[in-house]
């Protein structure tokens, strides 16, 4: 590991390109923030990239594409992984035509199904975080996910898909039901129960 | 334009009497009187009866002392919410009274948005600003976004005033707690692992609010928990703050609520703001608190922006959200 080019900072995160091997890489190094004491600081950084690395792994390995993990180092908070050569969601999807846009949120909608089947939540689906490469979506950025089997939960995770389509994409916000199509169809269980809590998550009006 | 505001959200009745100056406001007085239970926490009818013994009394001091007569008052606002219903209404009752008698307009405006406003009408420089407001009740991290004071993060169960307020109560602190519990912390210095609770910029504190009562039943040293308290609350605080500013890509940190006045939680901010080489802002402290002066220049602000009210509109509403309010008085 020798040169590390800034890809992109956030409020807790650095993303790095790097090497690792021979492989091109990002490292998501977590930030230590001086404004807390080194103990909470530690043990913060150490659990969320434990968490993250976690989920990720558990996300892989049924079946959704997320970035290989190739090394996790929890006293620095760095999980080293595959760098995804592809486009953001974000940047690509008002371009697309309507059968395209409307086939890519059927997969998206399917990919969240199969980590919601074993109750993954990823905390943050918005369109940046997840990535074309080729013809498969990949999800990036698991760190405010958890494991949670709660029909509250999953529909939260959603809503915040819903909101970040009506803000990012407003003219084809309407796609959201496209989503929920194909959730509906990977889904194990019953699909109508986290669409109403969604529903019902709108109207609690602290959500809008 | 001068204005008489009056402040009566929940344990506090405040008159502030300010003036708009080149756009900036211009503090003439601020008087404020708080409600203190004999026990437990605030009693609302009780509180509200406080308010009404203080408020005439309150009102004719801050005439005097800001040297100027009732009849060159041109605008009467309140705190219309949110608060408790009793305080609130006492505070309206005497702003309509007066509005009558002195002929002059009324207007009702949001005690949240107020604490925002008068960070940017008295601190050079504080233009655009991501709140942290932290009181007894209240927890939000508030910014400008699309014509609105938005809440990007706020409490999912207590306010921060208040998990400090009822663990003082456990353990035997007088009301307000968070004082004693800084001065305990200052001499505290061993870490005790309490939950650190962030949904996204949302947070809670129940949950640490518990543990930090079974330390205390288990006879720790208490200096020790307060300082594991503070540390644990305010760090949260600060992170769900930061993410607030990446998000709205704000260069700008202001701190409002009595909370605020607490010197580990700014320089916490501080720290975080001039890591990220933003700018950081605290009014004095009498503009923290609950007070008129930031209900008054509210006022102003919307009065002069075209926002109108009549007596009878005028009613009171214990669950006005911060982002209820259009913004008409910023681009």
């Amino acid at each position: 590991m020798n040169k590390k080019d800034l890809l992109y900072q956030g409020a807790e995160a650095k993303i790095c390109v790097s090497k690792y091997m021979d492989f091109d890489v990002v490292e998501k190094r977590r930030i230590p923030k001086s404004y807390r004491i080194k103990h909470i600081d530690n043990r913060l950084i150490s659990y969320r990239t434990k968490e993250e690395a976690k989920l990720m792994i558990e996300a892989r390995n049924k079946g959704v594409s997320v970035p290989i993990i190739y090394d996790i180092d929890l006293k620095n908070g760095i999980i080293t992984m595959e760098y995804l050569k592809g486009s953001r969601i974000k940047d690509i999807f008002n371009n697309l035509n309507e059968t395209e846009k409307k086939n890519l949120c059927l997969k998206i909608g399917r990919n969240i199904a199969r980590f919601h089947n074993n109750d993954i939540i990823h905390g943050d689906i918005t369109t940046s975080n997840m990535i074309l490469v080729d013809d498969r979506v990949h999800f990036i950025d698991f760190g405010l996910g958890e494991k949670n089997g709660e029909v509250e939960t999953k529909g939260v995770d959603l809503h915040v898909l819903m909101e970040a389509i009506e803000s990012t994409h407003s003219k084809y916000s309407e796609y959201f039901k496209y989503v929920l199509e194909g959730y509906k169809k990977e889904l194990k269980g019953d699909a109508n129960q986290v669409i109403k809590k969604i529903e019902e998550i709108v109207k609690r009006g602290r959500y809008r | 334009m001068i204005c008489l505001g009056i402040e009566g959200t929940a344990h506090s009745i405040g008159v502030g009497i300010v003036k708009e100056f080149k756009k900036k406001c211009k503090v003439l007085t601020n008087l404020i009187k708080i409600y203190r239970s004999e026990q437990g926490g605030i009693h609302p009818r009780e509180a509200a009866n406080h308010h009404a013994i203080y408020l005439a009394d309150l009102i004719k001091e801050s005439l005097k002392k800001a040297k100027v007569e009732a009849r060159d008052i041109d605008l009467v606002s309140f705190s219309r919410g949110p608060g408790l219903g009793p305080c609130l209404r006492t505070a309206a009752t005497a702003a309509r009274a007066l509005s009558l008698t002195l002929n002059k307009p009324i207007i009702g405006v949001n005690h949240c948005v107020a604490h925002l406003e008068i960070g940017r009408g008295t601190l050079d420089g504080c233009n655009d600003p991501v709140l942290l407001y932290t009181s007894g009740a209240n927890t939000q991290v508030i910014a400008f976004a699309e014509g609105r004071y938005r809440v990007f993060g706020e409490t999912l169960d207590i306010g921060i005033g208040n998990c400090l307020d009822k663990f003082g109560r456990t353990v035997g602190l007088d009301f307000p707690a968070g004082p004693k519990i800084e001065q305990l912390a200052l001499n505290g210095g061993n870490y005790y692992n309490l939950p650190y609770t962030i949904k996204g910029m949302d947070i809670a504190f129940s949950g640490l609010l518990t543990a930090a009562e079974q330390y205390y039943k288990k006879h720790k040293n208490l200096e020790d928990i307060c300082y594991s308290i503070q540390e644990t609350t305010f760090a949260a605080l600060t992170e769900v703050t930061e993410r607030a500013m990446a998000h709205t890509e704000k260069n700008e940190v202001l701190l409002g609520g009595g909370v605020a006045a607490n010197k580990r939680l700014r320089n916490m901010v501080a720290t975080m703001a001039s890591e990220r080489g933003a700018s950081f802002y605290v009014p004095s402290k009498d503009l923290c608190i609950d007070n008129g002066a930031m209900i008054a220049w509210l006022g102003i602000l919307m009065y002069n922006s075209g926002v109108h009210m009549e007596i009878k509109d005028s009613i009171i509403d214990q669950r006005f959200r911060t982002d209820m309010v259009d913004v008409t008085w910023r681009e």
